[in-house]
Protein backbone atom coordinates (compact mmCIF):
# COMPACT_ATOMS: atom_id res chain seq x y z
CA UNK A 1 0.00 0.00 0.00
CA UNK A 2 1.02 3.62 -0.57
CA UNK A 3 0.87 5.49 2.65
CA UNK A 4 -0.23 8.84 1.22
CA UNK A 5 -3.14 7.39 -0.87
CA UNK A 6 -4.27 5.24 2.00
CA UNK A 7 -4.19 8.75 4.25
CA UNK A 8 -6.47 10.08 1.24
CA UNK A 9 -8.45 6.96 1.50
CA UNK A 10 -9.21 7.05 4.83
CA UNK A 11 -10.38 11.15 5.00
CA UNK A 12 -12.41 10.91 1.99
CA UNK A 13 -14.14 7.26 2.87
CA UNK A 14 -14.72 9.18 6.82
CA UNK A 15 -16.03 12.43 5.32
CA UNK A 16 -18.62 11.01 2.71
CA UNK A 17 -19.52 8.94 5.87
CA UNK A 18 -20.04 11.50 8.13
CA UNK A 19 -21.76 14.01 5.95
CA UNK A 20 -24.48 11.13 4.84
CA UNK A 21 -24.87 9.95 8.61
CA UNK A 22 -25.38 13.42 9.18
CA UNK A 23 -27.68 14.60 6.00
CA UNK A 24 -29.62 11.49 7.30
CA UNK A 25 -30.72 12.21 10.71
CA UNK A 26 -31.63 15.57 9.41
CA UNK A 27 -34.00 13.29 7.17
CA UNK A 28 -32.68 13.94 3.80
CA UNK A 29 -32.96 11.13 1.34
CA UNK A 30 -30.29 9.51 -0.67
CA UNK A 31 -29.24 12.43 -3.30
CA UNK A 32 -26.38 12.87 -5.50
CA UNK A 33 -24.22 14.75 -3.19
CA UNK A 34 -24.64 12.17 -0.57
CA UNK A 35 -24.02 8.98 -3.00
CA UNK A 36 -20.97 10.73 -4.99
CA UNK A 37 -19.22 9.67 -1.75
CA UNK A 38 -19.84 6.34 -1.74
CA UNK A 39 -19.07 6.04 -5.15
CA UNK A 40 -15.98 7.68 -4.80
CA UNK A 41 -14.82 5.24 -2.45
CA UNK A 42 -15.31 3.17 -4.54
CA UNK A 43 -13.70 3.78 -7.48
CA UNK A 44 -10.54 4.82 -5.09
CA UNK A 45 -11.01 0.84 -3.58
CA UNK A 46 -10.99 -0.18 -7.29
CA UNK A 47 -7.54 1.43 -7.47
CA UNK A 48 -6.23 0.10 -4.42
CA UNK A 49 -7.32 -3.35 -5.32
CA UNK A 50 -4.70 -2.20 -8.67
CA UNK A 51 -2.19 -0.96 -6.69
CA UNK A 52 -2.18 -3.58 -4.13
CA UNK A 53 -1.65 -6.21 -7.44
CA UNK A 54 0.96 -4.03 -8.55
CA UNK A 55 3.02 -2.99 -6.07
CA UNK A 56 4.61 -6.67 -5.02
CA UNK A 57 6.00 -6.89 -8.26
CA UNK A 58 7.06 -2.89 -7.50
CA UNK A 59 9.52 -3.57 -4.46
CA UNK A 60 6.22 -2.79 -2.15
CA UNK A 61 5.35 -6.52 -0.94
CA UNK A 62 3.60 -6.10 2.31
CA UNK A 63 5.19 -7.73 5.46
CA UNK A 64 2.01 -8.89 6.99
CA UNK A 65 -0.30 -11.54 6.22
CA UNK A 66 -1.29 -11.02 2.16
CA UNK A 67 -4.61 -13.49 2.43
CA UNK A 68 -5.53 -11.18 5.34
CA UNK A 69 -4.75 -8.25 3.56
CA UNK A 70 -7.25 -9.11 0.11
CA UNK A 71 -9.51 -10.37 3.00
CA UNK A 72 -10.23 -6.97 4.24
CA UNK A 73 -9.95 -5.52 0.37
CA UNK A 74 -12.42 -7.47 -1.04
CA UNK A 75 -14.87 -7.00 1.64
CA UNK A 76 -14.44 -3.70 1.59
CA UNK A 77 -14.62 -3.36 -2.12
CA UNK A 78 -18.20 -5.00 -1.78
CA UNK A 79 -19.74 -2.40 1.16
CA UNK A 80 -19.99 0.76 -1.12
CA UNK A 81 -21.76 -1.48 -3.74
CA UNK A 82 -24.35 -2.96 -1.21
CA UNK A 83 -25.01 0.49 0.60
CA UNK A 84 -25.80 2.25 -2.80
CA UNK A 85 -28.07 -0.51 -4.26
CA UNK A 86 -29.62 -0.17 -0.94
CA UNK A 87 -30.19 3.80 -1.38
CA UNK A 88 -31.52 2.81 -4.88
CA UNK A 89 -33.82 0.14 -3.93
CA UNK A 90 -35.49 1.79 -0.48
CA UNK A 91 -34.98 5.91 -0.68
CA UNK A 92 -35.91 6.81 2.57
CA UNK A 93 -33.70 8.83 5.12
CA UNK A 94 -32.39 5.87 6.96
CA UNK A 95 -30.89 4.50 3.65
CA UNK A 96 -28.31 8.04 3.51
CA UNK A 97 -28.01 6.92 7.08
CA UNK A 98 -26.90 3.41 6.46
CA UNK A 99 -24.09 4.60 3.26
CA UNK A 100 -22.69 6.68 5.84
CA UNK A 101 -22.26 3.97 8.03
CA UNK A 102 -20.96 1.73 5.17
CA UNK A 103 -18.57 4.50 4.19
CA UNK A 104 -17.37 4.69 8.12
CA UNK A 105 -17.11 0.85 7.68
CA UNK A 106 -14.78 1.44 4.81
CA UNK A 107 -12.75 3.75 6.24
CA UNK A 108 -12.04 1.66 9.56
CA UNK A 109 -11.38 -1.57 6.98
CA UNK A 110 -8.86 0.50 4.42
CA UNK A 111 -6.75 2.11 8.00
CA UNK A 112 -6.49 -2.02 9.07
CA UNK A 113 -5.47 -3.11 5.88
CA UNK A 114 -2.49 -0.30 6.10
CA UNK A 115 -1.53 -1.93 9.29
CA UNK A 116 -1.80 -5.60 7.94
CA UNK A 117 0.36 -4.40 4.80
CA UNK A 118 3.21 -2.61 7.29
CA UNK A 119 3.18 -4.93 10.02
CA UNK A 120 6.65 -5.31 11.83
CA UNK A 121 7.74 -9.08 12.61
CA UNK A 122 5.19 -10.74 10.90
CA UNK B 1 -32.37 15.67 15.67
CA UNK B 2 -34.94 13.44 14.52
CA UNK B 3 -37.28 15.43 13.02
CA UNK B 4 -41.31 15.21 13.54
CA UNK B 5 -42.60 15.39 9.46
CA UNK B 6 -43.83 11.85 9.04
CA UNK B 7 -41.57 9.91 7.42
CA UNK B 8 -42.38 10.93 3.65
CA UNK B 9 -44.01 8.04 1.21
CA UNK B 10 -40.04 6.22 1.96
CA UNK B 11 -41.34 4.17 3.62
CA UNK B 12 -42.58 1.27 1.62
CA UNK B 13 -44.41 -1.77 2.37
CA UNK B 14 -48.73 -1.80 2.67
CA UNK B 15 -48.36 -2.34 7.22
CA UNK B 16 -45.16 -0.82 7.74
CA UNK B 17 -46.63 2.85 6.77
CA UNK B 18 -48.24 4.11 9.58
CA UNK B 19 -46.81 4.07 13.31
CA UNK B 20 -43.41 3.03 13.45
CA UNK B 21 -41.18 5.02 10.12
CA UNK B 22 -38.37 5.71 12.99
CA UNK B 23 -38.41 2.44 14.81
CA UNK B 24 -38.55 0.88 11.12
CA UNK B 25 -35.60 3.02 10.07
CA UNK B 26 -33.45 2.47 13.48
CA UNK B 27 -33.93 -1.43 12.52
CA UNK B 28 -32.60 -0.60 9.07
CA UNK B 29 -29.74 1.10 10.39
CA UNK B 30 -29.57 -2.20 12.70
CA UNK B 31 -29.69 -4.45 10.24
CA UNK B 32 -26.35 -2.69 8.00
CA UNK B 33 -24.48 -2.65 11.11
CA UNK B 34 -24.93 -6.55 11.68
CA UNK B 35 -24.33 -7.42 7.75
CA UNK B 36 -20.64 -5.87 8.07
CA UNK B 37 -20.16 -6.99 11.16
CA UNK B 38 -21.00 -10.82 9.70
CA UNK B 39 -19.39 -10.00 6.45
CA UNK B 40 -16.05 -8.93 8.67
CA UNK B 41 -16.51 -11.81 10.90
CA UNK B 42 -17.01 -14.16 8.41
CA UNK B 43 -13.63 -12.88 6.47
CA UNK B 44 -11.44 -12.68 9.50
CA UNK B 45 -12.60 -16.44 10.44
CA UNK B 46 -12.26 -17.72 7.40
CA UNK B 47 -8.78 -16.67 7.12
CA UNK B 48 -7.88 -17.81 10.02
CA UNK B 49 -8.94 -20.62 9.69
CA UNK B 50 -7.59 -21.70 6.90
CA UNK B 51 -3.70 -19.78 7.55
CA UNK B 52 -2.97 -21.78 11.05
CA UNK B 53 -6.04 -23.27 12.41
CA UNK B 54 -3.96 -25.46 14.52
CA UNK B 55 -2.73 -22.77 16.54
CA UNK B 56 -5.39 -22.04 18.60
CA UNK B 57 -8.45 -24.37 17.29
CA UNK B 58 -10.54 -23.20 20.04
CA UNK B 59 -10.41 -19.12 19.64
CA UNK B 60 -10.64 -19.89 15.97
CA UNK B 61 -13.74 -22.16 16.29
CA UNK B 62 -15.45 -19.08 18.41
CA UNK B 63 -14.81 -16.81 15.60
CA UNK B 64 -16.34 -19.32 12.75
CA UNK B 65 -19.30 -19.50 14.97
CA UNK B 66 -19.97 -16.00 15.88
CA UNK B 67 -19.53 -15.25 12.10
CA UNK B 68 -22.38 -17.75 11.68
CA UNK B 69 -24.17 -15.95 14.16
CA UNK B 70 -24.21 -12.71 13.08
CA UNK B 71 -25.30 -13.37 9.88
CA UNK B 72 -28.42 -15.37 11.27
CA UNK B 73 -28.75 -12.67 13.05
CA UNK B 74 -28.53 -10.17 10.09
CA UNK B 75 -30.90 -12.38 8.09
CA UNK B 76 -33.18 -12.74 10.96
CA UNK B 77 -33.68 -9.23 11.72
CA UNK B 78 -35.04 -8.34 7.90
CA UNK B 79 -38.65 -10.34 7.73
CA UNK B 80 -41.48 -9.77 10.16
CA UNK B 81 -43.66 -12.03 12.23
CA UNK B 82 -43.17 -14.14 15.27
CA UNK B 83 -40.31 -16.84 13.80
CA UNK B 84 -38.36 -14.43 13.09
CA UNK B 85 -38.41 -12.38 15.88
CA UNK B 86 -38.07 -14.93 17.89
CA UNK B 87 -34.78 -16.36 16.02
CA UNK B 88 -33.39 -12.43 16.06
CA UNK B 89 -34.10 -12.31 20.06
CA UNK B 90 -32.04 -16.20 20.35
CA UNK B 91 -29.17 -15.19 18.27
CA UNK B 92 -28.78 -11.89 19.66
CA UNK B 93 -28.82 -12.82 23.05
CA UNK B 94 -26.36 -15.42 22.54
CA UNK B 95 -24.22 -12.70 20.67
CA UNK B 96 -24.69 -10.55 23.89
CA UNK B 97 -23.73 -13.88 26.09
CA UNK B 98 -20.65 -14.85 24.68
CA UNK B 99 -19.65 -11.66 23.59
CA UNK B 100 -19.51 -11.65 27.64
CA UNK B 101 -18.22 -14.56 28.15
CA UNK B 102 -15.58 -14.94 25.69
CA UNK B 103 -14.55 -10.92 26.50
CA UNK B 104 -14.19 -12.03 30.19
CA UNK B 105 -12.32 -15.67 29.71
CA UNK B 106 -9.74 -14.48 27.17
CA UNK B 107 -8.45 -11.27 30.03
CA UNK B 108 -8.58 -13.80 32.50
CA UNK B 109 -7.44 -16.80 30.95
CA UNK B 110 -4.73 -15.95 27.97
CA UNK B 111 -4.00 -19.53 27.45
CA UNK B 112 -6.96 -20.92 26.33
CA UNK B 113 -7.75 -17.73 23.97
CA UNK B 114 -4.10 -17.09 22.85
CA UNK B 115 -4.91 -15.48 19.40
CA UNK B 116 -8.05 -13.08 19.64
CA UNK B 117 -11.64 -13.86 18.73
CA UNK B 118 -14.27 -11.29 17.61
CA UNK B 119 -15.04 -11.76 20.87
CA UNK B 120 -11.94 -11.53 22.15
CA UNK B 121 -11.49 -8.45 25.03
CA UNK B 122 -15.19 -7.67 24.60
CA UNK B 123 -14.88 -7.07 20.80
CA UNK B 124 -11.91 -4.56 21.21
CA UNK B 125 -10.78 -5.08 18.05
CA UNK B 126 -13.81 -4.37 16.39
CA UNK B 127 -14.58 -0.94 18.26
CA UNK B 128 -16.61 -2.69 20.54
CA UNK B 129 -19.40 -3.48 18.47
CA UNK B 130 -19.92 -6.68 19.29
CA UNK B 131 -20.57 -5.43 22.65
CA UNK B 132 -23.05 -3.12 21.99
CA UNK B 133 -24.54 -3.99 18.89
CA UNK B 134 -26.81 -6.85 20.75
CA UNK B 135 -27.59 -4.77 23.18
CA UNK B 136 -28.54 -1.77 20.46
CA UNK B 137 -30.40 -5.12 19.23
CA UNK B 138 -32.57 -6.18 21.81
CA UNK B 139 -33.67 -2.29 23.17
CA UNK B 140 -34.94 -2.49 19.72
CA UNK B 141 -36.39 -5.80 20.07
CA UNK B 142 -37.99 -4.67 22.90
CA UNK B 143 -39.75 -1.69 21.97
CA UNK B 144 -41.13 -2.87 18.60
CA UNK B 145 -43.08 -5.80 20.67
CA UNK B 146 -44.26 -3.04 23.22
CA UNK B 147 -45.51 -1.25 19.99
CA UNK B 148 -46.98 -4.65 18.37
CA UNK B 149 -48.96 -5.32 21.67
CA UNK B 150 -50.22 -1.82 21.79
CA UNK B 151 -51.45 -1.73 18.56
CA UNK B 152 -53.32 -5.27 19.09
Amino acid sequence: MILGFTIAQVAIATLAGSLAIVLGLLGRKPSDLTLAGPVLVELLLIAQIVVAIIAPGAGNAPSGNPLEFWAYLLSAAVIPIAGVAWALVERSKWSTVVVGVACLAVAIMVYRMEIIWTVQGA
Amino acid sequence: MVSNAPAPSGATGPESARPSSRARGVGIVLVAVYGILALAATGRSTVQIIRNFDEAPVAYSLSALAAVVYIVATVALIPRGPFWRRLAWVTIVFELAFVLIVGTLSIIDAQLFPRDTVWSYYGMGYLFFPLFTPILGLIWLRANRRRDEVAA
